[in-house]
Formats: structure tokens, sequence, C-alpha cells
């Protein structure tokens, strides 16, 4: 079980506390069909992703990034307990969705760009660490059903 | 061979231009020793590395990661090549340094959050997509003559 540290655990909660989730989610999602189009394939009916203006104008993918990253939110008011947080959505990715959980990874790789992204030098090498923390322990969690 | 279209050149070069390659250098391989610190491993000369402003302030770490930018610089001027760019350096890293290439795609995804942290909104979706095809490239460059 990964464990964290009060600083780590500030570090992310005191971020997040001034993350606007649903502007976030939607740039999240956006830039992950943009950086990596194959993930595009698992969105084949989110309509126009034909460029990086309309996936990241693209109504679906704002509400369904705002989705994800509202459900990042619980992963961070229980960071002792990713596994048991993300069981049944791990489940979810393995059995419904088809996921390959290496795309947990890039997920969490380009929110980490975001925060930095938004908050610039205060995205210090430390705060980068428990984020970076975070997110492969989540990528973590949701592969962990896997079978 | 990885192929770049004249766009993603353009988002490469436009702001390779602005990068103080000696402030990012040191920038990248400090943020790489802190989020990632069994990187320490390689750096056992360096002397003191113990916490995060003990790396990034560390004259060892700046100086050598200004080294290792200044070699990505010639990725930029090479992006059509650079299997042959980088084929000494692969050897180096495999026969004399034994780096795991793993820590290549982890240096990658560092100079990306930097470049973030820099540019913030100016590292648009499709800035990013060129730079982590870039690094990705390189990685994969440098990974070539490993046996």
């Amino acid at each position: 079980m990964v464990h964290f540290s009060p600083e780590e655990k500030a570090a992310v909660t005191s971020l997040w506390g001034k993350v606007n989730v649903e502007e976030a989610g939607g740039e999240a999602l956006g830039r992950l069909l943009v950086v990596y189009p194959w993930t595009q394939r698992f969105f084949d009916n989110f309509g126009n992703l034909s460029s990086a203006s309309a996936i990241m104008g693209n109504p679906k993918v704002k509400a369904h990034g705002k989705k994800v990253l509202t459900s990042f939110g619980e992963a961070i008011k229980n960071m002792d307990n990713l596994k048991g947080t993300f069981a049944k959505l791990s489940e979810l990715h393995c059995d419904k969705l088809h996921v390959d959980p290496e795309n947990f990874r890039l997920l969490g790789n380009v929110l980490v760009i975001i925060l930095a992204s938004h908050f610039g030098k205060e995205f210090t090498p430390d705060v980068q660490a428990a984020w970076q923390k975070l997110v492969a322990g989540v990528a973590t969690a949701l592969a962990h059903k896997y079978h | 061979m990885v192929h770049f279209t004249a766009e993603e050149k353009a988002a490469v070069v436009s702001l390779w231009a602005r990068v103080n390659v000696e402030l990012v250098g040191g920038e990248v391989l400090g943020r790489l020793l802190v989020v990632y610190p069994w990187t320490q491993r390689f750096f056992d000369s360096f002397g003191n590395l113990s916490s995060e402003s003990a790396i990034m302030g560390n004259p060892k770490v700046k100086a050598h990661g200004k080294k290792v930018l200044t070699s990505f610089g010639n990725a930029v001027k090479h992006m059509d090549d650079l299997k042959d760019t980088f084929a000494e350096l692969s050897e180096l890293h495999c026969d004399k340094l034994h780096v795991d290439p793993e820590n290549f795609k982890l240096l990658g995804n560092m100079i990306l959050v930097v470049l973030a942290t820099h540019f913030t909104k100016e590292f648009t979706p499709r800035v990013q997509a060129a730079w982590q095809k870039l690094t990705t490239a390189v990685a994969n460059a440098l990974t070539h003559k490993y046996h």
C-alpha cells in the first residue's frame, strides 16, 4: 500500500483546493486525446475529434473529463486507501471498458503537465513529486482488479 | 524512423529558442532526482542530494543538467535523424553508464513538466504533443544501440 507523508498529503490537497475540476478535467482528457491519439478509440461516440481544437472544444470531452477528474478528487480524500476507493472502477475498466492500464499512467502524466502549466513556479519539485506519487498510486489502484 | 510534420517541428523549434538551456537543464535533472529518487544512484559522486533544496541547489546537478540538455539541443537540430545523432551516446549509456532505458522516458517527462511550468498557457496541447513525440523519439534513439 502506498504511504503518503503529511508533507506529501499537504502538497496534494493544497494545490487541489485551487483546481477548477470542470475546466481541468476537460483539459486533461482533451490533452490525452491530442497527445496520445490512439486513446481516441475509447471515445467513438464523442463526435468530432479531428483536430486539437475540435477535441479541446468538444462538449462530450469536457463533460467526461469533468467526470473523470471528479472521481480523481475521491483519491485525494482517500489517499491511504486508493485500492479500496477504486476497486469498483477498476473492475469496470477491465470488464466493461477494456482499457489497457497503461492509459491510466498516461492520463496521470497529462494531469501532472496540466498542473505544471496552470501553477507554473508554484509547481515545485516537491509538489510535483507528491503528485507524481499520487497519480502512480491511482493508476496502480485502477489496475488492481484486472484479470 | 519517426516523422515530424512541419507544424510539429515549428512547435518544437520556436519554444526551444526561448529556453535557457543552463537553467532548464539543471531544473530538469534536479526534478528527476527529486521525483524519482532511485535515479540518484547514477550520481554518487555529486555530493549532497539529501533534500529537494540540496538537489536543486547542487552545482554538480546544475552543471550536468546543462550538459544533458545541451545534448538534447542536438535532437532539436536533427529531428529527422535521431538514431544516428544519438548512436554514440546510446552505446555510452549501455556499455559504460549502465543506465536502464526506462530512465530516458522519465527524463523526457521531466523536460515536458519543466517546459509546462515555464511556458504555462503557451504550452498548448499541440505544443505538448510535439514535445512528447520528440522526447519519446530521443528515448528510443538512446535505447537503439542497447544490447
